[in-house]
């Protein structure tokens, strides 16, 4: 077993997500399956190869500095969960 | 008369020489949605009051005598990860279960430029991750030519719609075959471009480096139509490739005499359905009448692109879904009484199992310890895979393969995650490499439709679409309607 419960809910502490009880085990497998089936790149020598991050051979693209104008405030809270005086308004952040 | 039955360019000519009008067409085509939509369940949002009045403008310009554009007035539908200003766009997922996107994506902007008809948004996998419909949080579409099966994903409802006549051509959205399967299970034609070709501004991410947004259409020649107008350079995506856009349907010459026909031996390997092997080499050999040259090819790391792939996509993916955190759009969980529990709870409670499991095991590939073994690797072996195809193609010109090893399978939602990701093992390896390929009707096995893949070289796009349209045009399959019935 690559991955065991524990390191499962440090993963998903990680990504923000909880993995109930219920699903553990079922979950641990399945992320087991996958990381098993994985070893096949092992087979193959990869020194000097030169990693593809992004086919495509653009780095920085730029533009001319000019202002042009952004989303206004009224439209960037339109789909936020809660507003207050006009920002995003959230639980509390330190205990 | 049954106009949701034609393609967009003869409907086109009819609405030129003012033998239909777009409101006459826009109203058969919700007519028909009346009729089948309960059993294909290919949309989550119909916008027909706007469409309507879209359709009015057109029949207004061309009661001018203005030109109108080939899209001009026609009806089309778009997959749920595409913006639409003002539209609910919710990627199937609970997590945007009440989104409206306050800008247009740009492929949508040209779109609308053109004067086009939107029908409405179309059911798909979560944020694009499945390949059947069924991790939709809302619903599973249905195969227009069994109902009780998959019709592929995960832009499943976009060639759904197209393929009962809900819609005349439609926007999917593929990062490892996302327009092409679903188009071969379902018996139309989807087009994946090169990498860059088409701005993904407005396309909610899920691999930034492999997703790419293309047409779903009934015929060859609507899929270069809605190419046409869907390319091109957008300076609000940093990997929109700065290149001319030829007309593609000038490509379109029912001519392939001479052309070099890659056969790589590792697509027709083990797990091909020999039924479907069957409709391929009949294929082959039909092009070789036809005057084209078949040459057998090899991609050896063929088999290494599915795991490269599921470690590549999910790394890329738990970096783009990291933006939902219940703070500034998206669910939230109002019982959280701290901002860190607000968003571990909203985001286990607003993405569902398939999203989650790929979060984690990008999370995991890229943590410390672990990045070097899988995450650098994959990166390593996928330079591996684009170069099987710079070297196949110093001796063809396309590449014909399967576009999936398999027909739609029942709807049962019980296969093993792994076992549905291996099924990507054709399509796969073209996101990898960035290359363009297109999946279009190659016959039926079993009365369900199979799909064949052309794979051209980096923006060769008229390559395969000329390929393709010369096989199109020596047969009927895309002519034939699904029955939209049972077994």
């Amino acid at each position: 077993m690559k991955v065991t419960a524990k390191e499962v809910r440090h993963i998903a502490n990680l990504s923000r997500l909880t993995v109930p009880d219920s699903e553990m085990e079922k979950f641990t497998e399945q992320f087991n399956q996958i990381l098993n089936y994985a070893d096949i790149l092992q087979e193959l020598d990869t020194n000097g190869i030169v990693p593809t991050p992004y086919v495509l051979p653009i780095s920085n693209v730029l533009r001319e500095d000019i202002a042009v104008e952004g989303v206004s405030h009224e439209d960037a809270l339109l789909n936020a969960p809660e507003v207050h005086n006009g920002g995003f308004k959230v639980p509390r952040v330190i205990e | 008369m049954d106009l949701y039955k034609n393609a967009a360019h003869e409907l086109h000519e009819k609405l030129v020489k003012k033998e239909i009008s777009s409101v006459e067409l826009t109203i058969s085509i919700y007519n028909r949605i009346d009729q089948v939509e309960d059993s294909v369940k290919a949309y989550l949002t119909l916008d027909k009051e706007n469409a309507l009045e879209q359709a009015a403008k057109v029949d207004k310009i061309i009661a001018s005598g203005e030109k109108i554009a080939p899209l001009a007035g026609i009806p089309g539908a778009i997959k749920d990860n595409i913006s639409t200003k003002g539209l609910r766009t919710t990627c199937s997922s609970k997590m945007l279960e009440n989104f409206t996107p306050i800008y247009d994506a740009h492929v949508i902007q040209k779109l609308r430029a053109d004067e086009t008809i939107f029908i409405g948004k179309t059911n798909m996998d979560e944020f694009a991750m499945g390949s059947t419909t069924e991790t939709s949080y809302f619903q599973t579409t249905h195969n227009p030519w069994n109902l009780e099966r998959v019709p592929g994903g995960s832009s499943g409802g976009s060639a759904a719609a197209v393929v009962a006549g809900e819609a005349i051509w439609s926007l999917g959205s593929d990062t490892g075959g996302s327009i092409r399967q679903p188009a071969s299970f379902t018996g139309c034609v989807g087009i994946k471009p090169t990498y860059g070709r088409v701005s993904r501004y407005g396309c909610v991410a899920f691999a930034s480096s492999l997703d790419q947004i293309g047409p779903i259409t009934r015929d060859v020649t609507d899929a270069a139509t809605v190419l046409n107008t869907i390319c091109g350079v957008c300076t609000m995506d940093s990997t929109s490739l700065h290149e001319e856009v030829p007309d593609f349907t000038k490509a379109l010459t029912n001519d392939v005499k001479g052309l070099r026909i890659g056969v790589p031996k590792e697509y027709y390997a083990a797990g091909l359905d020999p039924k479907v092997d069957g409709v391929l080499k009949k294929a082959l050999a039909d092009y070789e009448a036809m005057g084209a040259k078949i040459v057998d090819v090899s991609l050896p790391h063929t088999e290494y692109a599915v795991i490269t792939y599921y470690i590549i996509a999910p790394a890329e993916a738990s970096a783009n879904l990291a933006r939902f955190d219940g703070v500034r759009y998206g669910y939230r969980d109002m019982k959280a009484t701290s901002a860190p529990e607000m968003t571990t709870a909203s985001r286990t409670e607003g993405f569902g199992a398939e999203v989650k499991r790929r979060i984690m095991l990008g999370t995991y590939v890229l943590s410390s310890g672990y990045y070097d073994a899988y995450y650098l690797k994959a990166m390593q072996v996928r330079t591996l895979i684009r170069q099987d195809f710079a070297k196949a193609f110093e001796q063809c010109d396309v590449l014909l393969t399967p576009t999936s090893p398999v027909v739609a399978y029942p709807i049962d939602g019980k296969m093993d995650p792994l076992a549905i990701y291996l099924l990507d093992v054709c399509t796969i390896p073209v996101n990898l490499a960035g290359l363009p390929g297109i999946s279009i009707p190659a016959g039926f096995v079993d009365g369900m439709p199979v799909g064949m893949q052309l794979i051209g070289k980096v923006l060769d796009e008229e390559t395969i679409l000329r390929a393709a349209y010369a096989f199109e045009q020596s047969h009927d399959y895309h002519k034939v309607m699904a029955p939209l019935g049972g077994k």
